[in-house]
């Protein structure tokens, strides 16, 4: 018998503390295995958010780099300017990116900066218990929309990614989910794209992922899967949002 | 990938599973279901039907969906 699913080797051995369901785990996995295939373990920098995944240290067996809240794409332009060598990615949560480090994003990707962002789309604070974020849909109910998010109070869920792929500086952005294997394998194309897109110093790339936070949602971890594909893809559909690369199967450098 | 003729089996770590039950609710062929003891997380962990029966009678063919779907990578895929 021949081993053809297991652990990649770029994870440490540590067991992950998101609760079960969580797409958080999902993603980290498909980030090592993408480093392991491309083999960039001893030059890829990682920079988690704040949140529920700020302890990506304890699971990558990589260099990390700590951001403060929002931060991480000012975090990684001073470590892509100091070491253009490296291969350095974001790995942000909606309410980090999206909400907090809306700034830093944007001047970011209109600096074209060559980093990889990692957004991980969930539609609420999950670390904080709930709470209502930028990109929490309309009647979806938060710990602070009990009775769901109301267009003219709350205003309408904001999709930063369609923003982002306004300004120049971008060049590859896409949209993804976890909520089915047929989505993860799209995601992890995308997430390996985005990688060689850094790699081949072409500018800045982005993934969205939407991911399941079950916890949060009030939904088992099946049901929440099915609420992505079935209501949050409504407001975030899945596409390539921006591409300007084409394909990159042409540059054999980058293999 | 798997051929028709091929069989394959998963190893499920019942002390790394969670309860979430995505790799039941993925499995072309239902071999996955819930064992009725608890593990130290304290969660009823998914068993893999299999487990005790010979290669030969596997209904499993190492498609690796539950695997892809494992939030905490507690499945192995192998494949003959």
């Amino acid at each position: 018998m021949k081993k053809v699913f297991g652990k990649p080797k770029s994870l440490k051995d540590a067991v992950f503390h998101y609760c079960p369901g969580c797409g958080h785990s999902i993603i980290h996995r498909l980030v090592a295995e993408i480093i392991d295939e491309l083999n960039i373990e001893e030059k890829v920098i990682g920079v988690p958010p704040a949140g529920c995944a700020v302890l990506a240290y304890d699971y990558f067996d990589i260099d990390i780099g700590e951001s403060p809240h929002g931060r991480g794409a000012a975090v990684a332009t001073g470590l892509k300017r100091a070491l253009p060598d490296r291969i350095v990615f974001t790995y942000q949560g909606d309410g980090d990116i999206a909400a907090i480090g809306t700034a830093e994003t944007i001047h970011a990707a209109n600096r074209g900066e060559n980093i990889t962002v990692i957004f991980v789309n969930n539609g609420v604070y999950g670390m904080t218990g709930g709470q209502m974020a930028p990109t929490t849909i309309i009647g979806q109910i938060s710990t602070t929309t009990p009775g769901g998010r109301n267009e003219k109070r709350d205003g309408a869920p904001i999709d930063l990614s369609e923003m982002l792929a306004l300004t120049d500086g971008t060049v590859y952005i896409e949209r993804t989910a976890v909520d089915t294997p047929k989505n993860i394998i799209r995601t992890k194309k995308a997430i390996k794209k985005a990688f060689r897109v850094q790699m081949a110093g072409l500018g800045f790339s982005l993934v969205e992922v939407l991911s399941p936070c079950p916890t949060n949602l009030k939904l088992s971890p099946v049901q929440a899967n099915e609420w992505i594909g079935s209501t949050m893809t409504n407001y975030f559909p899945l596409k390539v949002i921006k591409d300007k690369v084409g394909k990159l199967g042409a540059s054999p450098h980058l293999e | 990938m798997a051929t028709k003729s091929k069989r394959g089996l998963i190893k499920l770590d019942a002390e790394l599973c969670k309860g979430c039950y995505l790799c039941k609710s993925v499995c072309p062929l239902n071999l996955i279901s819930i064992s009725d003891r608890l593990n130290q997380k304290g969660y009823h962990p998914a068993i893999y039907i299999e487990d005790d029966i010979g290669i030969k009678e596997h209904k499993c063919k190492g498609c690796a969906l539950c695997a892809i779907v494992c939030p905490d990578i507690a499945i192995e895929v192998y494949r003959e």
